[in-house]
């Protein structure tokens, strides 16, 4: 984890532009929420020397009243302001994370990133609620309030104003290097805590299995050796980390003892007048708290700035899809051609590995091309720069002679059918998931492609057929049900080129049968590109192409198919 | 909550001593503040410096002893928690451990991973709920209580201030950020499907050109989300200045009712800064109140889990029938399964012998109640109607924990816990030697695997650092290993190319020669040699045959 140590990240201003206003709203309110406290504190103290000569000082009571509901206010438009900031950061950074999904195509987001991403643009910018209410506006009355402090002691009381000017700066060293030494002893213990943290999780995940082998009641006492193992480790790091609330508590109450004892000798010589003492005696230890409650409120802040960080790392992340023009491409599909296709990518640990090397492929109308080979050989590739989720390096793919790159991509793929391997489903009803590339399809044309792609039967065995609504990922549906329900999307867009990523990928018998039945009715009379493992599917092809190591070449007939 | 603060009584001296501490770290700040408060305000009256030399010391003392019981409190707060954190961990885990037919429902893993989270809601309710509440409660009572020696009216106005601002003020806020939760919920939760749909979506969605229209819908819900939460926040600020207000009015009126009264100067100058500090003890109880409303539904989860049963302690002595040694033939007579809420029955009317020695393939569509009849067979589910015996016993009477010994295997939800390959293999049988782990590992096709990394590399959770293959095999070696009476498998090479899945088929069956084996697949390849073979369909035995129908099929 990236622990970022600055207070304020530069980058939001550049991310969120009315971040700006906001900081000089919150430096506004600050700066009037200082003068709040030095009014109440010095009313106070009028009525409260008054009070000791026994006499009602109404002025100043009525003053300290207005003043603190003053204060009261300001710290919460400090809040709503901080609030508001935290509400409109989240919504555009989320509204940029998910539009760079759509920006730099979807082969941008591999794997781990994807999952990564939807969390962070989902519930983890929620953090940021957290820095933004609870530390950022402490931050700036930590900045305020000790500077109208300060000045008011300076003009009232020297030596009290030297006592806070020398101790006030060791909250932010003391609490940076208890922090720092805390941060490496919990560094060092947290991946501990997070293994005994997750055997928990791990236990509770197995238990069928410890079930099954009659070992789960057995179990408990090692659950519960494992809790407290847990236990002795997390209070080894607590009493390091509370030393740090310790050290803030300890500066904060000591300087008001460092300030109340001399001020009272001072007063018995008759030097100052009790009102003035009153007044030190209050506000001293108002300079110091925003500082303590900024501090208490440093670790929530740093998971909001740990958040902020990787939103931004990911915003920064080179964009993979170059800006295009808006050629009209021509109707029907031709001719389709690759010259020299070279596609590479960055891995996660940096290195480049080419996926495609120097391809050569025409693919006529009407033709119906199978790809086999091992997996990672480069077939799904091959697949995405047609559909343009990939853009080669070297090579061009001519469409009826034109380059791909010039053309409207979102022209393009309305020419296409696309059945991925595993197709994502929408928490959403059966007929929108169907009619996704076409919410106005009319409800018959949508109908019709479910009982095309084999879905009849499952439509019939829902009560509310295609208005079923799916849940979260398309949960409700089986693996064999979700690719027919890939294949409806394609029969609805009636496209003229068909590009079929495995369509019987991880099916069962009856399922397969289903899909590959389905399938060959869909690539009827259309050119399709299909890449196949299994023979029943590779019956439809008019001719196969082997893919390896990023090579294409035809199949030999004699060749097994096997992969 | 009765059911989770049970766990608090055995450690009750702790947890006072941890609220007492805490107590008395609120006491020395607002002491602190009166104090001096008293010392300058005495010293004003020029008396000889002998006067004030015990509030002097009193200062001292408690401008030191704050800090020192703060970080004392802290620590012993914590301990006694995480305590009661540990014993929460261990009752959770029996009561789930006692009760099979729970387990389904917590398969899917956020719910998994959502319970574990509802355990730490214990700690909130102790450290931020509780004993600030407690601990301000004291403080206040102290307060008032020295306001009563001064004088009994300016102790009522002081005990209503503190009473609104602690009480009222706190209800109000617990009562709004629980109807914000309620509110907030289904938005955050409708928020998270939509960056489902747009991440995992993305390729999906830019084939078929609907990234605009489901871009343009993600947003609309992130305004709405943002508008609501802000919304929110001004009525939860707008309380906290309530507050502020509230503890500035009360210092006032116990300053003006002790004038009114006759109350000595000196003493009202300190009563009334002392109310000014209690008085933002409501701030901090404010707080308590919110996070309480916010881990109610985790606690409530808990206690409805904890009520269900677990008592904790180990395993009482076996009950029931003892298993017996040697040959097992089961019989399904006429079995049936319906989950609830299903539409049809898992099983319907099942027949099924399983004679001692005997090879048995169930074959069928996924969805077709093959696992069911397994989860029959292991006693994880009890039939809605017919009978499943052993040896003429209805199984359900034999001693569940030997039962599960005698009969088990690879199931459908095997687990790989992340630990060792060894200790993962140990769970089948706890006694074996490193050479009956390999060579379960080599008849599971893992032998050269096991050779090359050893036993001793750890698997991650749920075996994550093996590839679907690796993981596949490790749970059959662990089945293998278990030499049970009656070895039942569940699509045991699911994940393997072919040619691997029959070798690794073939070496399990050999070792299993003479013993009840129970392979259920839906790959027909390799079934001929079987001594029968099942066809499910639907829940209904369609066919049975013995060697040679998978021939006669086609298959």
């Amino acid at each position: 984890m990236v622990v970022v140590a600055r207070p304020f990240d530069p980058r939001l201003i550049r991310y969120v532009p009315s971040t700006r206003a906001g900081l000089a709203q919150l430096g506004v309110l600050g700066v009037a929420t200082a003068a709040a406290v030095v009014v109440a504190a010095a009313a106070l103290a009028r009525a409260l020397a008054a009070a000791v000569e026994l006499r009602l000082d109404q002025p100043a009571l009525a003053v300290f009243l207005l003043a603190l509901a003053a204060r009261a206010g300001l710290t919460s438009a400090l809040g709503v302001v901080a609030a508001r900031m935290s509400a409109t950061v989240k919504a555009s950074l989320r509204g940029d994370l998910l539009g760079a999904v759509g920006r730099r195509g979807p082969t941008w987001l591999a794997g781990q990133r994807a999952g990564e991403l939807a969390t962070l643009a989902g519930r983890g910018l929620d953090a940021l609620d957290g820095y933004f209410t609870g530390y950022l506006p402490q931050l700036v009355l930590g900045l305020t309030v000790p500077v109208a402090v300060l000045g008011t002691l300076l003009l009232t009381d020297l030596p009290s104003a030297l006592i806070v000017l020398v101790t006030l700066p060791l909250i932010p060293v003391f609490g940076a290097l208890v922090g720092w030494q805390t941060r490496t002893a919990t560094d060092r213990q947290w991946h501990r805590l997070q293994l005994l943290g997750g055997h928990f999780l791990d236990m509770v995940s197995g238990l069928p299995t410890l079930r099954a082998f009659g070992g789960a009641r057995a179990q408990v006492g090692a659950v519960r050796r494992m809790a407290d193992r847990h236990r002795a480790a997390t209070m080894r790091t607590l009493r390091l980390a509370f030393l740090s609330a310790l050290v803030l508590e300890l500066v904060g109450t000591i300087s008001v003892a460092l300030v109340a004892v001399p001020v009272g000798l001072r007063l018995l010589d008759g030097r100052m007048t009790l009102a003035t003492a009153l007044l030190v005696l209050l506000l001293t230890p108002e300079a110091y708290a925003p500082l303590r409650a900024a501090g208490t409120r440093f670790h929530a802040s740093m998971e909001g700035l740990t958040t902020l960080d990787q939103a931004f790392t990911l915003l920064a992340a080179p964009s993979a899809e170059p800006g295009r023009t808006t050629a009209p491409a021509a109707r029907p599909v031709g001719l389709i051609e690759l010259r020299g296709v070279t596609v590479t990518f960055e891995r996660g640990d940096g290195r480049r590995v080419t996926a495609l090397r120097d391809v050569d492929l025409v693919l006529r109308p009407g033709e119906r091309v199978a790809l086999v080979g091992p997996s990672g050989g480069g077939k799904s590739t091959l697949l995405n720069v047609l559909l343009g989720f990939v853009v080669p390096d070297r090579g061009q793919v001519l469409v009826d002679g034109v380059d791909l790159a010039g053309l409207d991509l979102d022209a393009w793929r309305r020419r296409l059918g696309w059945v991925p391997q595993r197709a994502h489903l929408f928490a959403a009803s059966l007929a929108d998931n169907i009619a996704l590339g076409d919410p106005d399809a009319p409800r018959a044309d949508v109908e019709r492609a479910a009982r095309a792609a084999a879905l009849g039967p499952v439509l019939d065995a829902l009560p509310q057929g295609l208005d079923t609504v799916l849940g979260e990922r398309g949960h409700g549906l089986s693996s064999g049900e979700r690719q027919r329900l890939a294949l409806a999307r394609a029969f609805l867009r009636d496209a003229p080129l068909l590009l079929l990523d495995e369509p019987t990928a991880r099916l069962d018998a009856a399922s397969e049968q289903a899909v590959v039945e389905a399938t060959a009715s869909l690539v009827r009379g259309r050119t399709a590109l299909l890449v196949a493992h299994r023979p029943a599917l590779l019956a439809v092809a008019t001719r196969t192409l082997h893919v390896d190591d990023g090579r294409v070449r035809p199949l030999e007939t004699q060749e097994p198919v096997a992969v | 909550m009765r059911p989770i603060l049970a766990f608090a009584a055995p450690l009750r001296w702790r947890l006072l001593g941890a609220g007492l501490l805490a107590a008395l770290t609120e006491a020395a700040g607002l002491g602190l503040m009166a104090t001096a408060t008293w010392l300058l305000c005495t010293a004003a009256g020029q008396p000889p410096l002998i006067a004030l030399s015990v509030a002097i010391v009193v200062v001292r003392t408690l401008a030191i002893g704050r800090g020192v019981l703060r970080y004392v409190e802290r620590l012993a707060s914590h301990d006694a928690v995480l305590r009661m954190v540990t014993e929460v961990r261990a009752r959770i885990f029996a009561a789930l451990a006692d009760r099979p037919a729970a387990a389904p429902a917590l398969r899917r893993g956020d719910l998994l991973s959502r319970m574990v989270s509802d355990v730490d809601a214990v700690q909130d309710l102790m450290v931020r709920v509780l004993l600030p509440m407690a601990s301000a409660g004291l403080v206040g009572a102290a307060a008032v209580a020295a306001a009563a020696f001064a004088d009994p009216l300016v102790a009522l106005v002081l005990a209503v201030g503190l009473l609104l601002g602690g009480a009222a003020l706190p209800a109000a806020a617990a009562r709004l950020a629980a109807r914000a939760g309620a509110r907030l919920a289904p938005l955050r939760a409708r928020y998270a499907v939509d960056t489902i749909d747009l991440v995992h979506g993305a390729a999906d969605l830019a084939a078929y050109g609907a990234r605009d229209r489901f871009e343009a819908r993600g947003a609309a819900h992130a305004a709405e989300l943002a508008a609501t939460e802000r919304e929110l926040a001004r009525r939860a600020f707008a309380l906290d200045a309530a507050a502020t207000v509230l503890s500035a009015a009360t210092a006032v009126a116990v300053l003006v009712t002790g004038l009114a009264r006759g109350v000595d100067g000196v003493w009202l100058a300190a009563l009334t800064v002392a109310a000014l500090a209690a008085g933002e003890l409501s701030l901090s109880l404010l707080a308590a109140a919110r996070k309480g409303a916010e881990i109610r539904g985790s606690l409530h989860r808990l206690a409805e889990l904890l009520t269900a049963g677990g008592s904790g302690e180990p395993a009482a002595e076996p009950a029931g029938r003892p298993v017996p040694d040697g040959p097992l033939t089961l019989r399904l007579t006429g079995a049936s399964v319906r989950y609830p809420g299903a539409a049809a029955p898992a099983l319907s009317d099942v027949d099924l012998e399983l004679p001692p020695g005997r090879h048995t393939a169930i074959v069928g569509p996924s969805g077709s109640g093959k696992s069911t009849l397994l989860g029959l067979l292991t006693g994880a589910l009890a039939p809605d109607s017919g009978r499943v015996e052993a040896d003429g016993a209805p199984i359900g009477e034999y001693d569940a924990q030997r039962w599960h010994t005698a009969v088990t295997g690879l199931l459908a939800d095997a687990y790989l816990f992340h630990a060792s390959v060894r200790d993962n293999l140990l769970l089948g049988r706890p006694d074996a030697t490193d050479e009956e782990l390999r060579a379960a590992c080599g008849i599971a096709g893992l032998g050269e695997w096991v050779a090359v990394h050893g036993l001793d590399v750890r698997v991650g959770e749920d075996g994550a650092e093996l590839s679907g293959g690796q993981r596949q095999r490790l749970a059959l070696a662990r089945a293998v290993l278990a030499e049970p009476r009656v070895l039942l498998l569940d699509e045991p090479t699911e994940g393997l190319d072919p040619a691997r899945a029959d070798a690794v088929l073939a070496a399990v069956r050999a070792h299993r020669r003479g013993r009840t084996t129970v392979v259920v697949t839906h790959r027909l390849a390799g079934l001929d040699t079987f001594d029968e073979v099942v066809v499910l369909d639907a829940g209904r035995l369609q066919e049975r045959g013995t060697q040679g129908w998978v021939r006669a099929h086609g298959g």
